[in-house]
Order: C-alpha cells, then structure tokens, then sequence
C-alpha cells in the first residue's frame, strides 16, 4: 500500500525547477545576511533590531538545517506519487515553516504569527485528509495514478465534495481569500531569505495541490469548479491588493501582493479548468500556461523583492517605510534591483510580469469570443477587474518604491544606510537577471510550458501554436496577435535613445542643481514628503466601503490658546478578521468553556466517566 | 527596407501633428469662451522655447528623476509606431496588440509617478498619487472598451482594428468608454485640468513641476503623443476606415480624412472641457466606474450581436 515512488512527470519537474531555481539566490543571499561583520554602519549607539539577528553560531546551524529540510520538503510534496507521502511532506513542510516564522523567539509577534499560522494551515491539512480519505473510499489506493484511473468512474456528487475540501484545503495554503488571514503575518515574521521562500514558493505547492489534484487526478467535469475558482481569484486579486496598498511595513506589503499574485495565478488555473469542462482544448492549455506562467514569474520577482526588503531592513533596522526614504543614494544597487522586481509584478513592459498578465488577458479574451451567453460577460468582467488590480500592483508600487528610495531620508536610520554585502547583492542580481530573461524569452518559456500544460491536462498539444518563435507569442486562435517583447524592448531603447539624443542636440549644457521648490518656505525637510498613508489616502477613501477606516486625532495643549502638537492616526478595520475569524474564535472558546463541565477536577466522577467509558465498550464489542 | 523608412516616417509625424492637436483644442475653448486666445501654433512654441532653455534639477533627485522623461516618451512612441498609418504591415507590429498598448503606457506612466516623488516635494507626492489613483481606475474602463472592440474582430490584433468594419452600437458604447477613459488619460476637465497650477486641483501638472527646460518638453511631447493616440482610437471605433491602397493619390485623400477624424474628437473633447466643471477627485472614482460600466454594456451588446 505504501510505495515510495516519486513522480517526475513535466508538472512535477516543473515546480522543481521553480523550488530549486529561488532556494539558490536565497542561499546565497543568507551568506551575507547572517555574516557578524556585514554592516558595519550598525555598530555602537545605533543597533537597532538589526543588531538582534545577530545569532549564536548554534543557531545559525539550526537555520541552515531547517532550510534544508524545508527546500527538501517542498521538493517532496510535488513530487511524491502517493497520498500519504504526499501529507507527510506536506506535514514536514508546514511545521519546518512553522519554526522558521518562530525563528527569531525574541520577538512578541512571530509568536502570535506562528500560532495563527499553525492552526490555519492545519484546518487547510484536516481538509486535505478528509478529501485523500474520501478519494482513497473510492479508489482503495493511495498511489496517485491508480486514483486518477479510478476517479474516471467517480460519481459527480462525490468529485464535487472532494473539489471543494480540496479547495478549502490547498487554499489555506495558498492564502485564497478569505483564507488568507494567516499570510500577512507569517511571512514577514520569519526571516528574509525564508519570506522570499514562503511567499515565493511555499504557496506554489497549494496552486501544485490543486493542478495535481483536480486538475490532473480527478479530471474537471463542472464548469462551475472553474467559475468558483474565477470568483474567488478575482476577490483575492482585489483584496490583496488593496490590503497592500494601505500597508506601510513593506514585508507585509509584499506578503498581502502574494495574496493578490495567487489570485492572478488561479485566474489561469481557474480559465484553464473552465474551458477543460466546456471542452475547449486550445484554451484549456492556454490558460494554464498563462497560470503557470505567472506562477514562475511570481516566484521570481516576489523572492527578489523579499531579498531587496531583507537588505533594506539589515541596512536600516526597520521594515516601515515611513522611516525609510533616499536609500537609492545610500544603496544603488539595492535599489536597481527593488526597481526590477517592482516593475515585473507591476506588470511593466518588457519584463517577466507584463507577458504573464498578457498571457492571461487574452486567455480571457479568446475565452469571450469563443463562449456564448452569459459566460462571456462572466469573463469580461473577470477581465476588467485584472485590470483594476494590474492598475492598483503598480500604484502599490510606486508608493513602495517611491517611498522606501526616493527622495530624502526620513529618519536617522535611512541616513547612515550603506548598501549590503557582495554574497547578498548576488542573490539579488541572480533573480534580477531572471526576471528580466523571463520577460524577453517568452515565446521559448511558453514553448516548455505547453508541455507542463498538455501533462497535466491531459490534453494533447499536437499541432496547436502559441509562439511564433522564441521570440513572439502568437496565440493560434486569434489572427495577427503578436507579442514580441524583444522587439519590444529593443524599440522602446532605441527610441529613448533618440530622445537623448534630441536632448543632447538642443545644447549640452548642465542642469543647475538647485533644491527643490519650497513655496518660499525658508527650510524644506523630509518631514514636508509625502508619506506612504498619505499616498494610499485616496484609494483608502476610494475603497472607504471595504476598507472602514477611522482616525483618531489629539492635540496637545501648551496652553488653550497654543496647540503645542497633533496626533493623527488611522487605521483600517480588519474585515476579515473582525467580521469572521474573531466571532469564530469567540465561538471555539465558548464551546471549549461549556466542554469544561465535564472536568470539574473530581476523582469520583472521573472513575464513573471510565467505568461508563469501559461498559460502552463492552457492549460496542458485543454488538459487532 | 520602405516599410521601415515608413515606420520611422510614421513616428516623426506623431511628433510633429500631436502638439497641434493640443492648440486646436486650447484654441476651440478660447473661441467658446469668446476670448481671443494663444495661437493654435503654441504648443510648438512652448515645445521650441523648453528645449532651449537651462535646465534645473533639484539636489535631491536620483537618476530616476532624469531618465523618466525619455522612457515615459519611449513608451508613447513605442505606442505610436504600433498604431498603423500609412502602411497595413509595419514590421513593428509584431511588438504587440490592442492589449499590450494598455501596458507600454503604465511604463511611462510608473517612471513619471516615481520622479515625481523622487525630489521631496510634496506636491509631487499628491500628483503621483493622485496619477496613480485615477489611472488604475481608468484601467478596468479601457480594458472593458478595448474588449467589446475586439470582440467583433474575435481577436485583439491592431490590424483587424485598423481595417475598415462596422459601427454597432456596442464599438459606439466602447467609444464612449473610451471617451470617457482619455478625459482621464489626458488630465482633461472634468477629471483634471491642464491650465491650473493651483495646488489642491492639479494632478498630472503637480508631478512635473518640479521639471524644466529640456526635460520638461520631451514630457509634453510624450504627452501629446499619448493623446493623439488616445484619440486615434476613438475615432477608428467611430469612424472606421480601412487602409488605403498602394496608389498615392489614394494614400494622401486617405491621410487627409485620417487626420480629419482625429481632429473631430478633439473638437468634442474642446467642448466638453468648456462645457463641464472639474470634479472633486473622489469624484472620479464615480466617473470611471461610469465607464466601465459602459464597458459592460458594450460587451453585453457585443454579446447579443448588436
């Protein structure tokens, strides 16, 4: 019953890939992040919280074993051919994750963190048992194939059941709203190298699960799997990236763009399993080549912008970014590279994200043109609110860019930064050139995609066409569509050139460098920038519907006539975790306080319960 | 080898008509207002007098700051040149679709928020915001618009757009999206207004102040450009025409009327500006949502075929 068969079919090797190629920079990143002596601008009066990761070399082996274990782990969970292989890794995974959000125990709230973090991804965990269970009653195996043959006779109302505890359950995992609850807090709790791992692939395995799972192994038949998979990508989209915006810690700002980039990404999954049960082969590959797409992109630039905000917080000691400002000076290429990443998940031209966000337009779009009915306004408007989150990633992106590094220092921290060293600078140079080299070759990367697409759909690939070359995507369906993003950005530089060099033609002399205008006001500070909650104030207006914030203000008196200082706070209410998890917790406690009648700490009573216990059994056996 | 001369041609003339476009527009609202107004030509006057003057740059400004002028113009002639105008194949073509368009503007638009942030001003943090806030929500409107287009060629290629095809009420209501989009995209009355420096109101004009001289004409250029793109894309919707044949005689009257419709929807844009007030910016959430909903119904009609 228990084999220990691994599988290495295109899908499996292709989330191999996207483990092995982030757990390298993030490796070498770490070098550098632990290393004693690689900040030296942090020494004496200044060291801040910085100077707390400093870890015993004990530790630091504790660290590296947990890594091991937990790139090993994930490369298990995609590849393990049998359920309960599959669960154990699975198991591993969380709870090494779970130490290493816990990891630095001085911390207050990388306690509470990871006890939000245990207990969501083990309520994702009892889900996924009881889905294996119910495909082992059917099937009598765990082996993964002999499931997938099994599953073709499965009845629908069971498929049905075991989609949705396998949803409940991968997306726990994959932080699908509203169970994303557990995402923003664990992620920038643990340390850098291991939040570009989680966020950049841990969540990966979830969006595997259900590719794996449902997709792969019990075969869509209902189109509305793939509806409700749309519905609750679009909310995830919108909401994580709204929570982002408000945010101001850039760990947790870039926790919450997960939430919003697996929604993108299961808007490909979601397309991919819609067309599956509409039978409609081309864009059934299509889509979820757009999804996986995402996927590695995701990865990608996610890791390198966590590795950009660990260098950042062991530069300055802090994650918030209203204490951040000027580091572009300070750290270049720090910098550079948070640019990088920036513009690939704001879906710039021609980096990694904008072909993937393409890919998954036109998928929308090819799917509107070729359903009937209802469903091409469904993915219309899917469609329009991509776009609304592609506008809102960039304005995030702006804020978080344009705050962290531009302008001038806002507190003493950012001043005496200095840019990070060689082996971290590595990793994130490594990670930069991918997310460049994955924008440029998309016709090659699509190429390979297909391959992963058609093994785990099942579909042949034959003679469809989706690049013209390995340069251009061309879907087959829609004539004289092109995407060449070479070209592309082999045009918008030459024509940038040429814009320098009319600049040049019209006289060479130097700028004046003065300061900025200042209305006449006789000294402009950092305290006169713009700071990231008054960037995201008309989208917090905007969005006041769902966001439901409230300020609180306080002036301190010197005397009634002179108002000596002004607090002003806002905030935003949590809906998520005031509307639904506090009332659940609430509940939990209740029933565990009327469970607690039954131990009222008397001996007498406990031996009744174990003679009552001992007779039940009596008779349970006499009877069966 | 003339199909490129024709692409480079193409891109020159985007540059050379676009601030035109914008005169017509200033003039049109000075002659509504019965005041005599600037004249027509200048837009080239401002573009000629910027490029020869120094230029100042403020101490706190990174490279950011400078390169954003000519990547934001890259993006909008990368744009032009994939709008076709004299030519139905330009080997620039393969660089994208209507989609893609959507795209190579963020680019300029991402690097023009970040300078605008780059030198401290705070004025150049409420523009960049506020840019940022308008735009995305411009964004599902022009998507909306540019799929219920699409939708009656069956794909989103630039060429099936350019060629000549029916008016339905579905590319009339996307029309109108899109209408309502470029007010937006332009930084037009009622959503922003060109002609103020006032702190509270500006938007698109807050984020450049702190640009001059060189600098600041290759960003009213790009500007231009964008407009005339903008614009370009409503009229094909409304007034479609196909692409002219190899004579020349047919190329010019071709030309003529492709120029003529563009100036059309800049008539219509004069005379809405003169016509409306600017809006409170919470207000244009209400005013984008407007066109996508519009978008909506456009594809709705697609849907049903009318």
């Amino acid at each position: 019953m228990l084999n220990f068969n691994l599988l290495f079919d295109p899908l499996s090797l292709f989330f191999l890939f996207v483990i092995f190629i982030i757990s390298l920079p993030s490796a070498i990143y770490s070098l550098g992040y632990f290393s004693p002596k690689a900040n030296p601008c942090l020494s004496g009066r200044q060291a801040p919280a910085a100077e707390k990761d400093k870890y015993s070399r004990g530790k630091l082996t504790l660290l590296w074993f947990l890594f091991v274990a937990f790139v090993a782990s994930m490369a298990l969970v995609v590849t393990a051919a049998n359920l309960l292989i599959f669960l154990a890794a699975w198991e591993i995974m969380s709870l090494i994750s779970y130490f290493l959000v816990v990891f630095e125990t001085g911390q207050e709230k990388s306690i509470q963190a990871g006890l939000i973090y245990i207990v969501m991804t083990h309520i994702g965990t009892a889900f996924l048992i009881a889905a294996f269970l119910l495909m082992y009653q059917h099937c009598h195996s765990f082996d993964i194939l002999v499931i997938k043959n099994a599953c073709q006779a499965m009845p629908a109302q069971l498929k049905n059941i075991i989609f949705i505890l396998l949803l409940v359950g991968f997306g726990t995992k994959a932080g699908i709203v509203p169970l994303h609850i557990w995402l923003p807090y664990a992620h920038p709790q643990a340390p850098s190298h291991i939040s570009s791992l989680m966020s950049g692939v841990m969540i990966k395995t979830a969006i595997y699960g259900l590719i794996r799972f449902v997709i792969f192994t019990l075969g869509v038949n209902s189109s509305w799997w793939g509806m409700l998979i749309l519905v609750l990508a679009v909310i995830s989209c919108l909401v994580g990236v709204i929570y982002a915006l408000m945010e101001h810690d850039i760990k947790r700002l870039l926790a919450y763009h997960s939430v919003e980039n697996i929604g993108i990404i299961l808007l490909g999954v979601g397309l991919s399993m819609f067309f599956i049960a509409r039978n409609m082969p081309y864009l059934a590959i299509f889509s979820l080549i757009a999804g996986l797409y995402h996927l590695v992109n995701h990865a990608i630039f996610k890791g390198l912008l966590f590795l950009c905000a660990g260098s950042v917080y062991k530069a300055t000691g802090t994650r918030d970014m209203e204490k951040l400002g000027g580091l572009i000076k300070k750290m270049p290429q720090t910098a550079f590279y948070f640019l990088i990443g920036s513009m690939g998940i704001s879906a710039l031209p021609p980096l990694n994200g904008f072909v993937s966000e393409w890919l998954t337009l036109q998928a929308f779009f090819l799917g509107a043109s070729s359903v009937i009915g209802g469903a091409k306004l469904f993915l219309g408007i899917c469609a329009g609110m991509l776009a609304l989150t592609g506008g809102l990633a960039a304005a995030c992106f702006v804020k978080a860019f344009g705050i962290t590094f531009l302008a001038e220092p806002r507190s003493r921290r950012a001043e005496e930064a200095r840019e990070v060293s060689f082996s971290m600078k590595a990793g994130m140079l490594f990670l930069s050139f991918l997310t460049v080299i994955f924008g440029l070759a998309a016709g090659w990367i699509v190429a390979l995609l297909a391959k992963v697409a058609s093994a785990s759909t099942g579909i042949e690939i034959g003679s469809m066409i989706f690049s013209l070359n390995i340069f251009t995507l061309s879907p087959q369906t829609a004539k004289g569509v092109y995407l060449s993003t070479p070209l592309l950005a082999l045009v918008l530089i030459v024509l940038g050139m040429a814009g320098f060099g009319v600049y040049m033609l019209f006289g060479r002399r130097k700028p004046v460098i003065y300061k900025t205008w200042d209305c006449g006001y006789y000294k402009l500070s950092s305290r006169n920038e713009y700071t990231a909650t008054a960037f995201s104030k008309p989208f917090r207006i905007a969005f006041s519907f769902f966001l439901m914030p409230y300020r609180k203000t306080e002036k301190i008196r010197g005397s009634f006539y002179h108002v000596k200082s002004f607090v002003y706070e806002t905030h935003t209410t949590p809906v998520f975790k005031k509307y639904i998890y506090a009332p659940l917790v609430a509940l939990v406690f209740k029933s565990a306080r009327f469970m607690r009648r039954i131990q009222p700490g008397s001996i007498h009573l406990y031996l009744a319960y174990i003679f009552a216990a001992l007779l039940l059994l009596i008779i349970f056996m006499q009877k069966f | 080898m003339t199909k490129t001369a024709l692409t480079f041609l193409q891109i020159i003339l985007f540059i050379a008509v676009s601030p035109f476009l914008s005169g017509l527009i200033t003039k049109i609202k000075n002659n509504v207002r019965m005041r005599k107004g600037q004249s027509i030509w200048q837009p080239y006057f401002n573009l000629l007098k910027l490029f020869s003057k120094q230029e100042v740059v403020s101490g706190t400004a990174s490279w950011i700051f400078r390169a954003a002028p000519f990547i934001a113009l890259a993006s909008c002639l990368a744009a032009s040149a994939l709008i076709p105008v004299f030519i139905f194949v330009s080997p620039l073509q393969r660089m994208g679709d209507l989609l893609a368009l959507i795209f190579i503007f963020a680019l300029g638009r991402f690097f023009m928020a970040l300078a605008a942030l780059d030198t401290g001003s705070s004025f150049g943090g409420m523009g960049a915001s506020r840019e940022m806030f308008i735009s995305s929500l411009a964004e599902p409107g022009l998507c909306l618009a540019i799929f219920a287009i699409s939708l009656q060629f069956g794909s989103t290629s630039i060429l099936a757009f350019s060629a000549s095809h029916a008016v339905s009420i579905s590319s009339v209501l996307a029309a109108a999206a899109l209408f309502l989009v470029t007010l937006a995209e332009t930084s037009r009355i009622p959503v922003d207004n060109q002609e103020t420096h006032l702190e509270l109101t500006m938007v698109h004009e807050a984020m450049l102040l702190e640009y001059s001289g060189r600098s600041l004409a290759l960003i009213e250029l790009s500007s231009y450009i964008k407009q005339m793109i903008l614009f370009f894309l409503i009229a094909q919707v409304v007034f479609p025409i196909g692409m002219p044949g190899a004579a020349l005689a047919p190329i010019s009257l071709w030309f003529l009327w492709y120029l003529a419709r563009i100036l059309i929807i800049a008539v219509v844009v004069a005379l809405v500006e003169v016509s409306l007030a600017k809006m409170r910016l919470f207000r244009v959430a209400d005013f984008l949502g407007f066109a996508f909903v519009l978008g909506i119904i456009a594809v709705v009609c697609a849907m049903l075929g009318v």
